[in-house]
């Protein structure tokens, strides 16, 4: 629990908004909240999935950086292309990194940037021949793709070009999937929508691809991972819990995913969705079509990893229940010794959150077991489900907000002063000058994985390794803090 | 004198090219350096002028070279009868691409060239029908046509586009310098066609430059590629767009119009038997219903 009451955070809130003008005040009144466990709803105390203010600072992205980013962009061994512009592919290029196994540019293309690079003429007379030509020479040039898909960027919408005929046609042409996905980036209210329609694509254009097929042998002990994009090689090490407690997983979606294992998915008999924000739409599609159940987890740190396998085992025999209980009880020394070690320097350290996905929830549990607390969380571009989903996971108190702006998430910092603040890189060098230990919640700040046990070892590393770190009691000029002391002792 | 920038409006198929090209050809029989700038994919602004099909034109000629930035002005400036120079924005065929954006690619293209530098009195943008997008309104933006001429006619839907164009003026007009300069009436030998363009023109609070009347001897002209004024320089038609260049020049009665409401305009339509009143009871009425 937070140090400050439910009411000290209610009036913190009001005290916040108070510098806002009425409108933006009402506004942004509605995506602050206190948690409180009682409510079982949350659109009751908090809005989401609304359109950002102009004038705030936001972190949202768009339907683009949602679809190619997050949902299309990790299938390695298919090429996105880019269709516009060339600023959108450029500055998206491996970004995000999701760890993959090939050779670039032979058989994988994770972190390559295939772009149609629109000039003025092809806004002019229109892209679909040049969407043509490129898929062409991305034939020729990679010829062990195993497929194309088309990622619209704003111009696609405005100038009304037909990718889904060219698609069609080179499709058949070169006998080889191309997925045209609408996902030009003004649409919706943040990058969410580009899941969803990137999920969409998938399903109009990949899940039945091999539903008269029936050459993959089908196991009872099938499973497919959604939505983990293997950031830093979290699928790897969720993969192989799976695998000990005796289940095939068929799937990495999309982390080092592959065209073949997606279309391959609704052989599987339980899909185990990580992140539900990015890829619910998919799995509900798949139950509805194909009968496959889908069930959340979180392995994130080891008390929500133990009761995730658990869970996951109770939708099979008993000789998975029993290799479940095998496995953890195989690393419980482990992630006990990791507690062990770091707990007594992280314990009682108040953390604040800002980011997206499934994230400002999903990492409590881990923080916890470090004998940390979530003072504050909140989603970039979370919805109502996503809420709901927090209120149970966050103590009460805890301050939760949507979409918050930049004078937002710095005003509460001040005043909650915690300890550590997870969120992006945008916001990490404001707060490490205000001299806050911060970690990169998106990216891992480039470590990883801390998915499952052998991720938790690296989280609790990094955690210690940041806010434990020797530079936080050096951002004052020693002849500034002498009085200070003396102050402080008088 | 300084250059005067003007652009012609006006229903699709109304006669824009052609009347544009006519008086054009007038004002430089006249002494007067002139320059057209064709907006419209169809690219037929020049075709009179310079005796061509259809000349090359920017967003084409900027496609072939890569960008618009390898393009030469003397690639795409042609000089025609009369010493007229022609260019053509040009654009993509209908149903693909976006034919706004060339049009605003071919005026920065000519403004940073310096097309309009030289001692050039006269520069008409012919534009396509309808401002249907802001690509479209770029010949009227700030620093552009500070004249707008609309041509019309005697018909329903000529008088009801000249209306809409007239709204588009008003709001580039608070922001910028374009006013409405007049309509020409191209007639069609509707009834009391003149007497209701001045009343029109009242109405918009303008006036009608100048009626052209019907004469076949256009169409002649123009099935060999020229105006009026080159082919019989002494038919009473050359005439009429010679009046018409010289009312232009003195021209100094531009306003910022003052668009009527769709009833108001209907009303004037009533006074001069164009459209009948309007019988409000049959309105939504199936012919069953109304037989019963």
């Amino acid at each position: 629990m937070s140090d400050l009451t439910h009411e000290e955070v209610e009036a913190l809130i009001s005290e916040v908004l108070e510098v806002y003008p009425e409108k933006a005040k009402k506004d942004r009144a509605k995506h602050l909240s206190v948690n409180d466990q009682e409510i079982e709803q949350s659109k009751k105390c908090i809005v989401s999935n609304k359109k950002s203010l102009p004038g705030v600072m936001t972190q949202r992205g768009c339907a683009y950086a949602g679809s190619k980013g997050v949902v299309w962009g990790p299938i390695k061994d298919m090429a996105h292309i880019s269709h516009g512009p060339v600023g959108c592919g450029q500055y998206s290029r491996a970004g995000r990194r999701n760890y993959y196994v090939g050779t670039t540019g032979v058989n994988a293309f994770g972190t390559m940037n295939f772009t149609s690079d629109f000039q003025e003429k092809d806004i002019v007379f229109g892209g679909d021949k040049k969407l043509e030509k490129l898929i062409d020479e991305i034939e020729t040039l990679f010829p062990l793709n195993k497929g194309i898909s088309v990622q619209s960027e704003c111009p696609i919408g405005l100038i009304g070009d037909d990718i889904e005929a060219v698609s069609k046609a080179k499709q058949k042409e070169h006998g080889k999937t191309v997925v045209p996905v609408r996902c030009e980036g003004f649409r919706g209210v943040s990058q969410s929508l580009g899941h969803h329609i990137a999920n969409d694509a998938l399903r109009d254009w990949v899940i039945g691809a091999r539903d008269d097929d029936q050459s993959f042998a089908a196991g009872d002990y099938d499973v497919a991972i959604i939505g983990d994009y293997n950031i830093g090689g979290d699928a790897w090490s969720s993969r192989i819990l799976l695998e000990e407690m005796g289940l095939r997983v068929v799937a990495q979606w999309s982390g080092d995913g592959t065209l073949t294992e997606m279309e391959l998915t609704q052989k599987v008999k339980l899909n185990l969705v990580h992140c539900y924000r990015s890829m619910n739409y998919v799995s509900r599609h798949m139950e509805e079509k194909y009968g496959i159940p889908w069930m959340e987890y979180n392995f994130f740190g080891p008390t929500k990893t133990i009761e995730s396998l658990r869970e996951i085992a109770s939708h099979f025999d008993d000789s998975i229940k029993a290799k479940c209980e095998e496995v953890i009880a195989k690393y419980s020394p482990e992630w006990q010794a990791v507690i062990d070690k770091y707990k007594p320097r992280l314990e009682g350290k108040k953390v604040m959150l800002y980011v997206g996905g499934l994230r400002p929830r999903h990492v409590i549990g881990a923080y916890e077991d470090l004998g940390m607390q979530v003072v504050g969380t909140g989603y970039e571009f979370g919805h109502a489900d996503d809420y709901d989903r927090t209120i149970k996971e966050v103590d009460n108190a805890t301050l939760l907000y949507d979409d918050v702006t930049g004078y937002e998430f710095e005003e509460f910092v001040k005043r909650v002063k915690p300890d550590l603040i997870g969120s992006g890189v945008k916001e990490k060098y404001i707060f490490q000058k205000m001299g806050i230990p911060f970690r990169q919640m998106h990216s891992w700040d480039y470590s990883g994985p801390y998915h499952g046990f052998d991720g938790f070892a690296i989280f609790a590393k990094d955690m210690d390794m940041t806010l434990n770190n020797p530079c936080w009691d050096k951002l004052q000029a020693p002849w500034l803090k002498v009085p200070q002391q003396e102050s402080k002792a008088a | 004198m300084a250059m005067r920038q003007c652009a012609i409006y006006g229903k699709g198929g109304i006669g824009k090219s052609t009347t544009t090209q006519n008086l054009v050809a007038a004002l430089a029989e006249a002494g007067k350096k002139v320059m057209i700038v064709g907006c419209d994919p169809k690219a037929d602004s020049t075709r009179l002028i310079l005796h061509a099909k259809a000349q090359n034109t920017i967003m084409e000629m900027a496609a072939e070279a890569g960008t618009v930035e390898d393009l030469e002005l003397e690639d795409v400036l042609k000089t025609g009868f009369g010493d007229v120079r022609c260019v053509e924005s040009g654009g993509p065929e209908p149903g693909v691409g976006c034919a706004g954006r060339g049009v605003i690619t071919a005026i920065n293209f000519l403004e940073e060239e310096g097309a309009y530098e030289e001692d050039i009195d006269f520069v008409f943008y012919d534009v396509l029908g309808d401002v249907v997008c802001g690509g479209f309104a770029m010949p009227i933006r700030e620093n552009k046509a500070q004249e707008i001429y609309i041509v019309v006619s005697g018909e329903m839907m000529a008088m009801y586009a000249a209306n809409n164009i007239s709204k588009g003026i008003v709001k580039y007009a608070n922001s910028g310098g374009v006013r409405l300069a007049g309509l020409i009436c191209n007639s069609r030998n509707t009834d009391r066609e003149d007497e209701l363009i001045v009343a029109l023109a009242e109405r918009l609070g303008t006036q009608m430059i100048h009626f052209i009347p019907r004469d076949n001897v256009v169409q002649r002209a123009e099935i060999r590629r020229m105006t009026v004024i080159e082919y019989d320089p002494n038919a009473r038609q050359a005439d009429e767009y010679r009046a018409l260049a010289q009312k232009i020049i003195a021209n100094q009665k531009f306003v910022v119009p003052t668009p009527a409401s769709m009833d108001e305009l209907e009303e004037l339509l009533m006074q001069f038997g164009i459209l009948e009143e309007e019988d409000e009871s049959i309105i939504g009425k199936t012919a069953a219903e109304l037989g019963a």
